[in-house]
């Protein structure tokens, strides 16, 4: 029988197996002045909405930019690994910094490499900048890593992706890609149950790399509107 | 994603002083994805029994349907209207006896010349109680401090029919399974009136922002 005085506690349990505060979908798209990154500002908890203001895209050294969607606290790490990253650049005071793509490169070895010792950073992160052209890539929470003209994480690859296939350009102005990652962004809204309509949108560009503030989207509830349309009631009092 | 077409929901039903509101969300989910965001889950009955629906949407039709079917047989035997209580009873009959198979939360509400407005809750596993106001669906949970704080017995129509969007648009504003345009149904003496309510006409909570009109169109 257990009958010890002392109790044995065992060590904390560090590893991240299931995530608890997560975020949604992240878009990415290449346009004519450079690359446009998007994402709703909502860190959800289960089904809990439960804060509604988390930035999940931040700026990386001078010319990068990063949005993840999945566990928060894990994105939070990845964002103190990369300030070291930079702060290294700038002590070595040697003129160079690192570029978006061997940003990229690096954390889909930190991805990999804890994904190999079973501790993954459960997140889908997309990495985007402009340094002489733009640059679009994809790392996630195995490891898996790769560039594209445009890339959305979560449930926007199901949702986003056609509507952007179907628009995109290499060319577009900065207005149809706002336009677009909009559109997206507010269906995303409509279908998806993680989904907020309060986004940001960020860009990086020759100019450089800024974020905008978050703010609120339209959205149409017309078609809900019984006085307007037929009401789903049907013929027996059902109301299907 | 053959997740069970489930209404992640907030219902509510309540009492005023000349009859009941019942309102209730307009999200339907297939796991994560909202598979109608524009979904009507207040279900009429009879002419002055209307049932707010949760969990399963397959079980709560079929439980609505086999009760609507009941009470026109009565209606047509009794020569009156049926009462709320008898509407409600039926529903619970359905929910407790079946209840290794259903999985649906019910809230029967409405008027008639016993009682005036009555609400009753049917929740999983057929418990029945009649209560001044009640709420249901995965929303509900966030709703309990907020409407014991809230609710008033005697609330004039006006001020009942505010409360119940103020409540399900707070639910919606924090549970994931709940969304869309708010649905309001009120029944007394003198009929049934429908009340719509979109998403962005909804009041607004800590740390929401009113919507930016779209300078973009195409």
């Amino acid at each position: 029988m257990f009958s010890s005085a002392v109790s044995t506690t065992s060590a904390p349990n560090t590893r991240t197996s299931q995530p608890i505060v997560t975020g949604t979908t992240v878009l990415g798209i290449k346009y004519a002045d450079g690359v446009m990154l998007a994402a709703d500002t909502l860190a959800s908890y289960g089904s809990l909405a439960r804060y509604n203001d988390v930035r999940r895209i931040q700026k990386v050294g001078s010319s990068t930019l990063i949005g993840a969607s999945g566990e928060i606290s894990d994105f939070q790490s990845v964002l103190d690994i990369l300030e070291g990253m930079t702060r290294e650049d700038i002590n070595l005071d040697d003129g160079y910094t690192r570029t978006p793509a061997e940003i990229h490169g690096y954390l889909r070895s930190v991805m990999y490499q804890r994904r190999n010792k079973g501790n993954p950073l459960w997140n889908q992160l997309l990495v985007a900048g402009y340094r002489e052209k733009p640059f679009l890539g994809y790392v996630d929470l195995i490891g898996t890593a790769y560039e594209e003209n445009f890339i959305a994480t979560g449930f926007g690859a199901y949702l986003a992706i056609p509507i952007i296939r179907d628009r995109w350009r290499a060319d577009l102005s900065e207005g149809e890609a706002r336009a677009l990652v909009e559109d997206c962004l507010r269906v995303m809204y409509y279908r998806d149950c993680r989904a907020s309509n309060r986004i940001q949108i960020a860009k990086a560009t020759g100019a450089g790399v800024s974020i905008s503030e978050p703010y609120v989207i339209s959205s149409d509830w017309e078609t809900a509107n019984f006085d307007i349309r037929h009401s789903t009631r049907g013929s027996d009092g059902s109301s299907w | 994603m053959d997740a069970p077409h489930s209404m992640g929901t907030t219902i509510i039903g309540m009492e005023y002083a000349e009859g009941v509101i019942l309102g209730a969300d307009s999200r339907t989910t297939t796991g994560l994805y909202v598979a109608n965001r524009a979904s009507d889950k207040i279900t009429q009955l009879t002419d002055n029994v209307y049932v707010c629906r949760s969990g399963s949407a397959a079980d709560s039709q079929v439980v609505s349907d086999y009760v609507r079917y009941f009470l026109n047989q009565h209606t047509i035997q009794i020569g009156k209207a049926a009462s709320v209580k008898t509407a409600a009873t039926l529903v619970r009959e359905l929910s407790y006896q079946n209840k290794s198979f259903l999985e649906t939360g019910l809230i029967v509400a409405g008027w008639d010349t016993h009682e005036g407005g009555s609400v009753y809750g049917v929740p999983l596993g057929g418990t029945m109680l009649r209560l001044p106001f009640a709420t249901g669906g995965s929303g509900c949970s966030y709703l309990y401090g907020f409407l014991d704080q809230a609710w008033q017995p005697n609330m004039s129509r006006e001020d009942a029919e505010k409360l119940v969007v103020k409540a399900i648009a707070l639910a919606i504003a924090r549970d994931g399974a709940s969304g869309g345009v708010v649905r309001t149904i009120n029944v007394n003496a003198y009929g049934v009136e429908r009340n719509f309510y979109a998403g962005d006409q909804l009041p607004l909570f800590y740390d929401e922002l009113a919507p930016r009109p779209t300078l973009i169109h195409f």
